[in-house]
């Protein structure tokens, strides 16, 4: 038996999404160095939609397994569905996390929710 | 598959199989049956017996047969406590980077009203002997020190340390499962009342080691039962598995120097190349470690992605981050000798054995610095680093 299932193996290998945006308009960053996972979510929204979306991790491999298929998921998605995207979802789509590691795919929802808020401070915008 | 892991356990020897086979087939009496089979099976028992005291310098009647390094490590902690608490000496000293087989043993002891001091282990790994002599009270029934630490390899100064207990008459044990088969370990000439040793640390079978106990040490039974082990110790004894532990010693014992050398070679060129790694740093001594321990903190990675992508390449390795200990705190060993958080998670332990190649060892300096490379690569925490947001601690 493996730790981790296929899907996040897969994930963890060939992370999607991977990097920074420049002219990113939402921002998100959870976690911190002390626990051992942080992650950052770079936002760019536009006419409403996650035009795209890209990633930084440091953490163990289900963080950045989680990290991963969290962009995938938002990617081209319009904002008041991604605002709804829940940590089980993450999870599940992962073929499930150990149960220590579930606050793995909680940190990606926290990422992916601050930086909507962020997007919202800077715009003005309701979501 | 480059096996990096020795300090978890080691691939048992083609010797000690064939004794563990052989003796499971031929000697599987039970050793305390009055007929010849039985005794055939008691002669075998007592032979592993006297080969390993012969190796770390002790009488046979003095080596206790267990089920490994925390089996032993408990009764020696219990039983000196024990000794203590009749004659009203409820005060241990150790290190705050033991096992934890010892730490919760003290844990609970602490708990029974015993105080414990832990010593210093400074930023080298190293307990400084002034600072344990100190520490020695009237009060003191036992001092418990590692003999070599499994995580960073770091050799204590015991002969000193056994030279002060002696002196101020208080019972010194020390865990040297890292350190038999290892490097010279001598009950006598290192003044050790109690030691712990588990036979897979050194190329024998899981679950079987033993506890030295010098001649006139009072032993408390953790395991009730038969009269085994001098009646300290109950339970049938698993006779292919000791001659298979003893097989094991004699043989890494009659190499130990040759291995050492090599070993110690191969480490320091790990080492070397490792510490090319911007931002990175060794745990513990340099010098004073184990021959085949490398241990290294490199700032702005995790240390489980680290062992997934090195597993992926076909190197077994570990690590101190909170991950891979299941724990949200990373090793209490990283943080004794003053490692934070940040960079204690990002740690690799490389403990090497004597099948391992000098082209092993580039291809893991290789893959290393380009696995740490990569992580960092989308790091946010390396990021600011580089940035200027974060001060480097490394
Ligand atoms: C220093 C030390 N003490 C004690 C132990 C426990 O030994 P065992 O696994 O045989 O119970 C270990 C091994 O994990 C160890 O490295």
């Amino acid at each position: 038996m493996a730790l981790y299932s296929e899907k996040v193996m897969d994930h963890f290998r060939n992370p999607r999404n991977v990097g920074i945006i420049e002219d990113a308009n939402g921002i998100g960053e959870v976690g911190n160095a002390k626990c051992g996972d942080i992650m950052k979510m770079y936002l760019k929204i536009e006419d409403g939609i996650v035009k795209d979306v890209k990633f930084e991790t440091f953490g163990c491999g289900s963080a950045i397994a989680s990290s991963s298929m969290a962009t995938e998921m938002i990617k081209g998605k319009p904002v008041s569905e991604v605002k709804q995207l829940t940590n089980k979802a993450v999870a599940e789509a992962l073929d499930g996390l150990p149960d220590y590691k579930m606050h793995c795919s909680v940190l990606a929802e926290e990422a992916i929710k601050l930086a909507l808020e962020d997007y919202q401070k800077r715009t003005g915008e309701e979501i | 598959m480059i096996y990096a892991d020795n300090a978890a356990t080691t691939k048992m020897s083609a010797a000690a199989v064939k004794t563990m086979i052989s003796l499971a087939e031929e000697a599987w009496g039970n050793p305390s049956s009055l007929y010849s089979h039985g005794q055939q099976a008691k002669e075998v028992l007592e032979k592993a017996r006297a080969d390993i005291a012969a190796v770390i310098g002790a009488e046979p009647r003095e080596i206790y047969f267990t089920s490994g390094g925390s089996e032993a490590d408990n009764q020696a902690i219990i039983s000196a406590a024990a000794e203590g608490r009749k004659k009203g000496k409820m005060h241990i000293v150790s290190s705050a980077f033991e096992h934890h087989a010892v730490l919760h043993t003290l844990e609970k002891l602490r708990k029974e009203g015993f105080e414990i001091t832990l010593l210093d282990v400074h930023t080298n790994g190293l307990i400084i002997p002034a600072e344990a002599e100190k520490a020695i009270r009237e009060d003191t029934c036992l001092v418990t020190v590692m003999y070599a630490n499994n995580e960073i390899g770091t050799i204590q100064p015991i002969k000193e340390l056994g030279e002060i207990c002696r002196k101020r008459n208080v019972t010194f044990h020390v865990d040297a499962v890292q350190a038999v088969g290892n490097i010279p370990v001598n009950v006598v000439s290192d003044n050790i009342d109690m030691l712990s040793a588990s036979a897979h640390k050194f190329h024998g079978p899981k679950g079987t080691g033993f506890l030295y106990a010098k001649k006139g040490i009072r032993l408390t039974n953790l395991i009730e039962g038969g009269a085994q082990e001098r009646g300290k110790r109950a339970g049938t004894e698993n006779v292919p598995s000791i001659a298979a532990m003893a097989e094991a010693l004699r043989e890494e014992n009659a190499k130990m120097g040759k291995k050492a050398a090599y070993l110690t070679k191969i480490r320091d060129k790990i080492i070397n190349g490792l510490s090319e790694i911007p931002h990175s740093a060794l745990n513990g001594d340099l010098q004073k470690r184990l021959p085949g321990n490398v241990n290294f903190c490199f700032e702005g990675i995790e240390g489980e992605s680290l062992l997934l992508l090195l597993d992926d390449r076909g190197i077994c390795a570990s690590s101190g981050s909170a991950c891979t200990s299941g724990s949200l705190d990373p090793s209490h060993v990283l943080l004794a000798i003053g490692r934070v958080h940040d960079v204690a998670h990002g740690s690799l332990r490389l403990s090497i054995g004597e099948d391992i190649t000098d082209g092993d060892a580039d291809y893991i300096i290789k893959s290393v610095k380009e696995v740490v490379e990569y992580l960092r690569g989308f790091s946010p925490i390396w990021r600011d680093l580089i940035n200027g947001k974060k001060e480097f601690i490394l």
